[in-house]
């Protein structure tokens, strides 16, 4: 497999009144092609901006990239032009959004919002946007390749006659009409019921199926990330504590953050297994704690934890983990 | 004012409906939609009784119905055995004292511009029962129990955490010392390390008080961990109700296997969409069984006839379906 | 019962403090020119009608002495906004004039929004017949150009200042109903709102505890904005002879006078004119920058 995309000591800080927050600090990740890696993690690691980062959706200023690189197949998007970007969007890179209301127009048919996408998507690869009628015949084909019967009734249709999981696959299906290598998903079914968020998950693991798609799956959920992806690499506080096959993580999990987060999930396979919460809450991003950044929450934190950071290391296999105590 | 009956459960409604008129615009006429269609509950004192189900099924407004904070449509509701179904709105603010909400979103619930201080102290000034120095121990005592330190006292809500905001929420809850507690979705906003302590906590306060819940949820994990009973809700009905062990290990109706089916479990790749379709529009119900058009074992009858509560497995499982009331669904296997 | 819950680091959470409030809202108006020139006007305006009696260069002729000999005189050093025709100096005028034109813009939007917010407050917590007929009789109001009613309505009353402010107020409250309604009918769906009920609260503590103090941010915004806008009018009136008498140092009635003595006596209408000027400006100015303070939005930048 070919090494699609590669995130390498990325750090990103938002400038604002009370100071510069360190929002991501050194974020490494790799994704190869046609691969499927879930992001979890709680609110405020950093998660979301990782995924914005990609398409550089951060707005600058408060963003401001300290370091690193992500570089698309061999390219750095940091140091990429505009009009460059723009290009990439969508067609490279896809993604799709929590909220699929706020991401549609209350006041254009679904057609025609579809056939912008397209034919903008036509003249982002620097050629003449193709006829109406054409766009709307491949907007047509997407609807039905995301599972919505009747498109034709669809497209004639405003957002706001659609139930959200409706919205959420003509998103998705918008999202396909570049052909993106790569899927970004962030919560994309956080906003939905659960019926509805297995059929979406549903439809997205077939997707990535027949069309080779890479995907980046941001939640806050790991059962969904556990459903839909086969690599996991959970944040905290703006850094990747550990990175696993899924199964593996679950399974065992070696960073002390990542063994609280899993034992503090109700699993209704296993009602005996009391959930545990976690003491203390997330730090402050403007003074983030010393040294390994989980250390005050940590139980098995030591001096070495306050004063040095510890680096992801391959503990196995597949496994890395940033902790100085964790052993395979 | 007459004491309850021992055995009278602390709240019990019959038939309890709310029918929203929409309004009339250039492009409809009027329309009703019944958000809650003819609800039964009973909670018994100290007891926890879980109300799960999907956006717009109604559960939210069924818990305002039951605290009278929206007019019923119909339906009685009595309260520690008293009828409070007519009580008007001066009596029900005194009663408000014996059953406390809290919220889904406890950024929203607190007024932003209220210190700790004023939010925990509101309800006490309201109902007169501190002031002064008084007041201000009774709250910092609140604070302590609620796990919070002395200093957040002076705080604002958007200085605190949302575990901590939620912390305030059932401090202030607790000033009163109510006897019911309704809880809609209160962990939903909430971070999953941060749930599992809140959860802790209320299951703790309500051993050590002798609360009882209505707890209102989406996810069934949470559910299963805090209720001893659980009621499935789908567009404004109950559509099975029981022990939750009982409900989420056995389930009889179509849609909560449905919903079982749906939750993403740790460490299983991929989930089975169990149920096709979205949940129906309130305004546009099916005829019928409102579920047929999703179920996947629906009969000629469902498309008809709408099934009634009844007693399936034992004395006290009820579900509402033609096809399990006949001849009871197979076994769920566990290959989800 | 913290071994149920654990007991929160006091540290946690944001950062706060009550000295970073007002930090902030420094730092948010520091950071746009136009909010620091509002603010620079605003501030010359008032400190100018606190000051004036006592700052300026000649007091008789805040009276209106008449001084034939040194009249309409163009700028000079002695006199640096020229003289009017009756050779009073028109810089002592101007600076007298700040106090009267703050007190009645001022004087105006207290008494229209004292009308309006509560009237608009109580339309958006009610429903039925009380809310419409607030809202409809607002809505007449608003259906006539404001200055014109003004005008017909100090036309009726007599002209003078005093009835000029009664005027402007009776045309002014409605602006008010309608932005309390507004925010009112969004608050109350607050949570929060709802939180007070199931603690007991009446209708009315909700109105005055939660629905009021949670609608101010955009009142205010409005109200430094008014200011400007009832200087502005009142100096329209006095212009056209329905507002301050002369010799009185009202800005506008000076720039009717100053009307006829245009465009050679150029100096006795510019002055009073930049004066109205800057302080609407000013005010205007203010009042935007005051938004970006209050809005809780922009306090992420």
């Amino acid at each position: 497999m070919t090494t699609l995309l590669e995130i390498a000591d990325y750090r990103l800080a938002f400038d604002t009144f009370d100071g510069t927050h360190h929002v991501l600090d050194g974020i490494d990740l790799r994704l190869d092609a046609g691969e499927t890696l879930g992001v979890v993690g709680e609110t405020g690691c950093g998660k979301s901006v990782l995924a914005r980062s990609l398409l550089q959706l951060n707005p600058s200023p408060p963003a401001r990239v300290v370091s690193g690189a992500i570089r698309f197949r061999g390219e750095d998007l940091l140091r990429l032009e505009e009009a460059a970007l723009r290009r990439l969007r969508g067609r490279a890179i896809a993604m799709v959004f929590q909220d699929p209301a706020s991401y549609l127009n209350p006041l254009l048919a679904v057609a025609t919002q579809m056939e912008d996408a397209i034919r903008g998507q036509d003249s982002a690869a620097g050629g003449r946007p193709r006829p109406r009628r054409a766009a709307r015949a491949l907007a047509a084909e997407l609807l039905s390749a995301v599972g919505l019967p009747e498109p034709q009734r669809l497209l004639a249709s405003h957002p706001h006659q659609l139930s959200g999981g409706m919205r959420q696959r003509v998103l998705i299906a918008m999202a396909l009409a570049g052909e993106p290598a790569l899927l970004v998903a962030d919560e994309p079914t956080t906003a939905l019921d659960v019926t509805v968020q297995a059929q979406v998950l549903a439809l997205i693991d077939g997707l990535v199926r027949a069309r080779g798609l890479a995907l980046m799956l941001i939640s806050h959920d790991l059962g969904v990330v556990s459903a839909s992806c086969a690599r996991v690499a959970v944040m905290y506080a703006g850094t990747v504590v550990e990175e696993a096959p899924t199964p593996e993580l679950i399974a065992r999990p070696l960073h002390p953050y990542a063994q609280g987060l899993i034992a503090a999930v109700p699993d209704l396979g296993r009602p005996e297994a009391k959930p545990r919460g976690m003491p203390g809450s997330i730090p402050s991003l403007l003074h983030p704690p010393s040294g390994c950044r989980f250390h005050p929450r940590c139980p098995l934190a030591s001096e070495r934890c306050r004063v040095e950071k510890p680096l992801r290391r391959t503990l196995l296999p597949g496994r890395s983990v940033a902790c100085h105590h964790a052993t395979p | 004012m007459t004491a309850p009956l021992p055995e009278a459960p602390l709240l019990e409604a019959r038939g309890l409906a709310k029918t929203y008129l929409t309004p009339r615009t250039a492009f409809r006429p009027p329309g009703r939609v019944a958000a809650v269609a003819g609800v039964d509950v009973t909670l018994e004192a100290g007891a926890s009784l879980g109300l799960v189900g999907e956006s717009g099924c109604g559960k939210s407004t069924l818990a305002r119905l039951l605290l009278r904070l929206v007019p019923l449509s119909g339906g009685s509701i009595r309260f520690a055995g008293q009828d409070i179904t007519d009580l008007s709105e001066r009596a029900m603010r005194r009663l408000r004292r014996r059953m406390q909400l809290i919220h889904q979103n406890p950024s929203a619930a607190l007024d932003p511009r209220l210190t700790v201080m004023s939010a925990v102290a509101e309800p006490l000034r309201i109902q007169g029962i501190a002031r002064g120095r008084a007041l201000h121990d009774r709250v910092a005592a609140l604070l302590a129990e609620v796990g919070l330190p002395g200093d957040f006292l002076h705080r604002h809500p958007h200085e605190l955490s949302g575990g901590q905001k939620q912390r305030v929420c059932i401090a202030r809850a607790l000033a009163l010392e109510p006897q019911l507690v309704v809880l809609d979705e209160p962990t939903s906003a909430l971070d999953v390390s941060v749930q599992a302590q809140i959860l802790d906590f209320l299951g703790a306060l309500r051993r050590q008080r002798g609360l009882s819940y209505l707890f209102i949820s989406h996810n069934l994990a949470v559910v299963r961990q805090v209720c001893e009973r659980v009621a499935v809700m789908y567009l404004g009905r109950i559509v099975e109700e029981g022990p939750a062990a009982e409900v989420l290990e056995r389930p009889q109706h179509p849609y909560t296997r449905a919903l079982l089916a749906s939750v993403p479990r740790l460490g299983v790749a991929g989930v089975a969409a169990a149920a096709p379709g979205d949940p129906p529009n309130p305004a546009d119900p099916p005829p019928g069984c409102a579920f047929h058009p999703r179920c996947l074992v629906a009969e000629p009858a469902c498309r008809t006839t709408a099934p009634a509560l009844n007693f399936a497995r034992g004395e006290d499982h009820r579900v509402a379906c033609h096809v399990a009331a006949r001849r009871g669904l197979p076994e769920m296997t566990e290959t989800t | 019962m913290a071994d149920v819950l654990p007991v929160e680091a006091a540290s946690a959470g944001v950062s706060g403090g009550r000295g970073r409030k007002w930090r902030l809202a420094a730092w948010l108006l520091g950071r746009s020119f136009s909010s620091r020139l509002g603010l620079a006007l605003v501030v010359l305006v008032v400190g100018l009608a606190l000051a004036g009696p006592w700052i300026v260069p000649y007091p008789d002729d805040v009276a209106g002495a008449v001084n034939l000999a040194r009249k309409l005189q163009p700028p000079s050093a002695a006199h640096w906004f020229g003289t009017d025709e009756v050779g009073n100096d028109i810089l002592t005028r101007v600076i007298v004039g700040a106090r009267l034109s703050l007190l009645v813009g001022i004087g105006i939007m207290l008494a229209a929004a004292g009308i309006g917010v509560p009237l608009g407050i109580l339309a958006g917590m009610s429903s039925g017949r009380l809310r419409e007929t607030i809202m409809r009789l607002t809505d007449m109001f608003l259906s006539v150009p404001g200055l014109v009613l003004a005008i017909a309505i100090v036309a009726a009353l007599g002209p003078g200042i005093g009835n000029a402010m009664v005027a402007l107020v009776l045309v002014w409250w409605p602006g008010y109903v309608r932005l309390a309604e507004a925010k009112a009918l969004s608050i109350r769906e607050e949570p929060y709102i709802e939180a007070a009920r199931v603690a007991g609260a009446s209708r009315l503590r909700i109105l005055w505890r939660h629905v009021l103090p949670n609608s101010l941010s955009p009142l205010i915004v409005k109200m430094s904005m008014d200011i400007g806008q009832a200087i502005l009018a009142v100096a329209s009136l006095g212009f056209i002879g329905l507002g301050a008498k002369p010799p009185t140092p009202e800005w506008g009635a000076m720039i009717a006078i100053a009307r006829g003595y245009l465009p050679e006596w150029w100096w006795y209408a510019l002055f009073p004119g930049l004066a109205i000027y800057l302080s609407v400006l000013g005010f205007n100015l203010l009042g935007d920058g005051l938004r970006d303070i209050l809005d809780p939005r922009s306090h992420r930048g």
